[in-house]
């Protein structure tokens, strides 16, 4: 218990930089899968095409795998980073993919009249899209997109074994100094990562229904 | 109701139309010529094609053969010209589609905002001159869902005339709603044929046809039948086909 109160500001100061990934990591992925999306839908068969690859090859890859070839891979083809900036990319890459399904099953949701009736006022393709159809399918897919997000926090814990200095990291080496306390710290950390999803959950559960109201 | 064609190609031509979905042949070598300021009703018994027939006007339907031209233009393929030419061409549907996300006024402005352009506070001006049009000016401020059938058809029909179109196409407009409101909707579109807009129109209300229309056409089974002014045609239908069924509408 000691060890988890005399260390609270190394946890904080975890729990701040676990907190700093994620909410990078989903703003790029929210804009990353949109994108991606978007092209899965498009008219033109290259921008389809692009998007597919791009979703079945990194969301079939294990994170862990995504995060060694961005910190190993990239360094070698040019592109030096610190390891933050390795691990926010490696977040947002993999996350975009489950965005951008997530997205794609709302824009599926939309009924087709909608699109109809978008098309033939003269709107193009991306004015449909932007302006009728993903408004009304980010409505419906808040959810889903919570759950991803939610995976994401998690997710970011990956980034203590990449030389990033958030929550789990913190965790990993207050066990290695005080041992007999791995139970307590284990317990904090958890807390802390049970305390941030509930937040988050909060909020979607908010917009939710501040979207619904609109219907 | 005089056309005004001086000198002007017809509207609407359809020359030659062939469409199939899959192995089914749902246009037959149609041909159907809209003047301007006409008022053509399509009738025919489900199936028979008419509102595919309509839908292939501003293209939402492609065709496999044959030609359409809308004012004297071939029909663009996809992209900039085609989007223009819808913008030209108003469609008012049978489950209304009106955006769900958006107030009525702005259903009626969107359009004229993005796609043609006008000041924002231009366009309201005019969606409100619109609704009050359509009898509905006090619901501008409420979302489609809070509004009757007959309502929300009648936004429908303001966001197509927010355009300015040369030509109105109503696929079954009034197929989806409660009888009392069906007749709310008519009332409308019977001032708009008055006021000389071109509409095609594929309905079942064939006291429309009779009051608005100045040519029926009969499709079955993916062709014309038969086309004739309306008095005529529930008077004295020619083919068998049509007899048919109009002996099995009229009967009730």
């Amino acid at each position: 218990m000691e060890a988890v109160v005399d260390n609270l500001d190394l946890l904080l100061e975890g729990f701040l930089r676990t907190l700093t990934l994620t909410a990078l990591a989903a703003t790029g992925a929210l804009c990353l899968g949109t994108l991606v999306a978007a092209m899965r839908v498009s008219p033109l068969l290259p921008l389809r095409w692009a998007g597919t690859c791009y979703v079945e090859s990194v969301r079939n890859t294990p994170l862990t795998v995504v995060f060694a070839l961005a910190v190993f891979g990239l360094p070698k083809a040019g592109l030096g980073l610190t390891f933050f900036q390795f691990a926010l990319l490696a977040l947002t890459l993999y996350t975009g993919t489950f965005v951008a399904e997530a997205v794609r099953s709302g824009v599926n949701s939309v009924a087709p009249g909608q699109s109809e009736a978008a098309r033939t006022l003269g709107m193009s393709f991306p004015q449909t899209l932007g302006l009728v159809i993903l408004p009304q399918a980010f409505r419906n897919v808040i959810p889903p997109l919570a759950s991803v997000f939610i995976a994401l926090l998690k997710n970011s814990s990956i980034a203590s074994a990449f030389g990033v200095a958030e929550a789990t990291s913190r965790m990993g080496s207050l066990i290695e100094d005080n041992p007999s306390a791995v139970l307590w710290l284990l317990a904090a950390v958890a807390l802390g990562y049970v305390v941030l999803a509930l937040a988050a959950s909060l909020l979607f559960s908010r917009l939710e229904r501040s979207l619904a109201v609109a219907r | 109701m005089e056309h005004h064609t001086d000198g002007q190609p017809p509207l609407v031509v359809l020359s030659g139309v062939n469409k199939h979905f899959g192995a089914l042949h749902v246009l037959k070598d149609v041909n159907l010529t809209v003047e301007r300021g006409e008022v053509v009703v399509v009738i025919g018994p489900s199936g028979s094609g008419k509102s595919t027939l309509c839908r292939t006007i501003n293209r939402l339907e492609t065709i496999d053969t044959g030609e359409i031209r809308v004012d004297g233009r071939p029909l663009p393929l996809e992209g900039k010209e085609l989007a223009k030419l819808r913008a030209e061409v108003g469609m008012v549907f049978q489950s209304f589609n009106l955006f769900a996300h958006k107030t009525v006024l702005e259903n009626v402005t969107l359009g004229p905002i993005k796609v043609r352009g006008v000041k924002r506070a231009e366009a309201d001006a005019r969606g409100r001159d619109l609704l009050e049009r359509v009898g509905i000016g006090e619901q501008a401020d409420k979302y489609p869902a809070q509004l009757s059938g007959g309502q929300q058809q009648r936004v429908a029909i303001a966001r197509a005339l927010a355009m300015d179109p040369k030509v109105m196409l109503f696929d079954e407009p009034t197929s989806a709603l409660d009888p009392e409101m069906i007749n709310e909707v008519l009332e409308v579109m019977t001032a708009l044929a008055k006021d000389g807009m071109t509409m095609v129109v594929v309905t079942h209300e064939m006291g429309f046809a009779r009051r608005a229309a100045n040519r029926v056409v009969f499709m079955d089974n993916g062709s014309i039948v038969e086309e004739a002014e309306p008095e005529e045609f529930f008077a004295r239908p020619r083919s068998e086909r049509a007899k048919d069924f109009l002996s099995k509408i009229l009967t009730h």
